[in-house]
C-alpha cells in the first residue's frame, strides 16, 4: 500500500436504532500518518460512528475499509492493526495496571514474554512504572485514561480510534494526555478522535469534521475551517444596544445576536469592524482571535443539547 | 444471528482472564467448596441421624450421609455454574464493562460468551473436586470411580452456566436475577433427589422432577460415588448434554442481542 492511500474509507455509513436515525450518511477518508478527528455536540452521532469503524456496531448501510480490507469480512485482521480508547472505563477492577496489559495483550495473542516487555514500555511511556502493582481503582481519573491509552497501544496499532479521550481529566491531566498523544503522533501513528473540547481538537487534528444530528456539516483542516467560518478575529460587544444593531445589518457584517452579548466576525483590517469599535465599544468589548468552537458554535447552534 | 464461524481457539483467552482473577481470591474461592460439605454432613450426619436411620437407594440402603453427599457436590455444581454466569457475568458486563473492551480486540461476542460458560463449568469442576476429597475424608464415596464426578460436574457446570448466561441476557436488572434463582434454582435444590429419593415423591410430581437438570447430574454423581442410581445414566447424560447446547446456544443469541447495537 503506499503511503498516499487512505488507511480508513468510510462511505455512507448510516446507523438507525428503533427508527431513529443516529448516523444518516456519513463518508469520509483517513491517510497514513493523519490525525482525523469528528466534532460534534453531545448525541451529534460521534460515539456510534466510532463504534461501526471497529466492528462492534454494525452499519445499517455504507461500507468501512481499513487498510484497504472489508470490515465486514476481515474484522478480525482489521481489529487487531487497531487500537481503541474507548469512552467508557472498560478497565479490569479485578487486575492490577500491569496484569491489565498483559491480559489484553493476550486477546491479541501475543506471547508472555512480548506482552511483558510491551508493557513495560507502555508504562514507561505513560508514567505508571511506579503504579504497574496498584489496582485499578486506587488510580487518578488522569492515570486511569493513561492506563486505557497504554492498552489501546498494546498491540502496536497503524490507527488509534480514540472517542473522548480527554473528557472529565484535570487541566494537568489533559496536558499530559495531549503531550503523549502528540509524541504518538510525531512517531507517525495514524489516529481519529471525538472530542467536544476545541482546543483539543485544534490541537492535535489535522483534518476534521463536524457532525450534527448524524450528518457531516463542514470538513476541513481547524485554520481553514476558522477562516472560512468565522474570519481571523471575534469582537465581543457586551450590552448592545438598537443603535448598533442597526448598523450591523446596514453594514451587512457577519455577526450573532445572543442578546446580552453580540459575536462581530472580522477578517481582519475591515473600516466598519474599526468604526463599530470606536463608535459602540463603550462598555464591555473584547478582541480575540477566532477559535474552532466559533465554528462549532456558528455551525451547531447554541441551544443545550442533553 | 450466531455467527458460528466466529469462534475459535481464542475463548481460551477470555478464560485466562477470569482464571488470573480467581488466582488472585483463590483462598476465599475454596473456603466455600471446602467447609460446605462438612457442615451438611455434620448438621444431617450429627444432628438427623437418629430421625432418618437407612435410605432406600436404587435397591439397596445407604446411611444419610452416603446418600447425601454426591447431591452435595452436584448442587454445588449447578450454584457455582449459575451464580458466576448471573452475578459474576453481569457484573462484567453491565459495570465493569469488561466485554465491551473485549470486542474492541480480535475477540468475537460469541468467544467471549462461550468462555464465560466454560469457565463457569471449570470454577465447577474445581469446586466439585475440592468436595470430592473433603467428603473421601469422610469415606462416604466408593474411589476411584468417584473421580468421574469432576467430568460430569464439568457437563453440569455447562448446563446451568449456559442457562444463567441466558438469563443475564433477558434480565433488565441484577436484581431481577432473584427471579430464576426463587423459580428455577431453589426448588430444584429441594426436589431434584437432593435430600430424599425422587422415587419417594407422588406420581404427578416425578415428572416435574425429571425434568429438572440437576436431578439428571445428582443421579449420576450418585451412581459414580455409590455405584447405585435410579436412572438409566446415558439418558440421564444425553439430557445433560441437550440441555447444554440449547441453552448455549440461546445465551450467545440472547448476549449478542443484548450487547450488539
Amino acid at each position: 500500500m503506499s503511503l498516499q492511500a487512505p488507511i480508513l474509507e468510510v462511505d455512507g455509513l448510516r446507523k438507525v436504532f428503533r427508527g431513529r436515525t443516529a448516523v444518516d450518511g456519513v463518508s469520509f477518508r483517513v491517510a497514513a500518518g493523519e490525525c482525523f478527528g469528528l466534532l460534534g455536540p453531545n448525541g451529534a452521532g460521534k460515539t456510534t460512528t466510532i463504534r461501526m469503524l471497529y466492528g462492534f456496531s454494525p452499519p445499517t448501510a455504507g461500507t468501512v475499509r481499513l487498510f484497504g480490507m472489508d470490515l465486514g469480512r476481515d474484522w478480525r485482521r482489521i481489529r487487531a492493526r487497531i487500537g481503541v480508547c474507548q469512552q467508557d472505563n472498560t478497565l479490569d477492577p479485578d487486575l492490577s495496571v500491569e496484569e491489565n496489559l498483559l491480559v489484553f495483550a493476550g486477546y491479541f495473542a501475543i506471547g508472555r514474554r512480548e506482552a511483558a516487555a510491551r508493557a513495560a514500555e507502555l508504562l514507561e511511556f505513560f508514567a505508571l512504572t511506579p503504579r504497574a502493582r496498584s489496582r485499578v481503582m486506587d488510580l487518578s481519573g488522569g492515570m486511569i485514561r493513561r492506563l486505557i491509552l497504554a492498552r489501546a497501544l498494546v498491540n502496536r496499532p497503524d490507527l488509534l480510534i480514540l472517542d473522548e479521550p480527554t473528557t472529565g481529566l484535570d487541566p494537568q491531566s489533559r496536558h499530559q494526555v495531549w503531550d503523549r498523544l502528540e509524541k504518538l503522533k510525531a512517531s507517525g501513528l495514524s489516529a481519529i478522535l471525538t472530542t467536544h473540547y476545541m482546543e483539543e481538537a485544534a490541537r492535535l487534528c489535522d483534518r476534521l469534521v463536524i457532525v450534527d444530528r448524524g450528518r457531516i456539516l463542514v470538513e476541513g483542516r481547524p485554520g481553514e475551517l476558522i477562516r472560512k467560518h468565522v474570519g481571523r478575529q471575534v469582537v465581543e460587544i457586551g450590552g448592545p444596544d438598537g443603535a448598533l444593531r442597526e448598523y450591523l445589518k446596514e453594514q451587512g457584517l457577519p455577526h450573532d445576536d445572543l442578546g446580552e452579548r453580540i459575536l462581530l466576525y472580522t477578517a481582519g483590517d475591515d473600516g466598519r469592524v474599526a468604526a463599530v469599535r470606536e463608535h459602540f465599544c463603550l462598555r464591555r468589548c473584547t478582541f480575540r482571535d477566532a477559535t474552532l468552537e466559533d465554528v462549532f458554535l456558528r455551525l451547531t447552534g447554541r441551544e443545550l443539547r442533553e | 444471528m450466531i455467527r458460528w464461524d466466529a469462534i475459535s481457539w481464542r475463548f481460551l483467552r477470555v478464560w485466562r482472564r477470569n482464571f488470573v482473577t480467581f488466582r488472585r481470591i483463590w483462598k476465599v474461592n475454596f473456603l466455600t467448596p471446602l467447609l460446605e460439605p462438612v457442615f451438611f454432613i455434620a448438621a444431617f450426619g450429627l444432628g438427623f441421624a437418629g430421625l432418618l436411620g437407612e435410605v432406600r437407594y436404587g435397591g439397596a440402603a445407604f446411611s444419610y450421609p452416603a446418600f447425601l453427599a454426591p447431591a452435595l457436590i452436584a448442587a454445588a455444581v449447578m450454584n457455582n455454574a449459575f451464580f458466576e454466569t448471573t452475578y459474576a457475568s453481569f457484573v462484567r458486563m453491565y459495570y465493569q464493562k469488561t466485554f465491551d473492551g473485549m470486542l474492541a480486540t480480535p475477540l468475537s461476542l460469541e468467544e467471549i460468551m462461550l468462555a464465560e460458560i466454560v469457565w463457569s463449568a471449570s470454577k465447577a469442576a474445581a469446586a466439585a473436586a475440592i468436595m470430592l476429597g473433603v467428603l473421601s475424608l469422610f469415606g462416604l464415596l466408593l474411589w476411584p470411580g468417584a473421580l468421574l464426578v469432576i467430568p460430569l460436574a464439568f457437563l453440569g457446570g455447562i448446563a446451568f452456566g449456559a442457562i444463567g448466561l441466558f438469563f443475564t441476557g433477558i434480565v433488565p436488572t441484577i436484581e431481577m436475577f432473584n427471579l430464576p434463582i426463587f423459580l428455577f434454582v431453589t426448588p430444584m435444590f429441594l426436589f431434584s433427589g437432593t435430600f430424599f429419593p425422587v422415587s419417594n415423591l407422588p406420581l404427578w410430581a416425578k415428572p416435574l422432577a425429571l425434568s429438572f437438570p440437576l436431578y439428571h447430574l445428582v443421579e449420576l454423581c450418585r451412581l459414580v460415588c455409590l455405584g447405585r442410581s435410579e436412572t438409566v445414566a446415558f439418558l440421564s447424560l444425553g439430557y445433560l448434554a441437550v440441555f447444554a447446547v440449547f441453552f448455549t446456544i440461546l445465551a450467545l443469541f440472547f448476549m449478542r442481542r443484548r450487547l450488539i447495537r
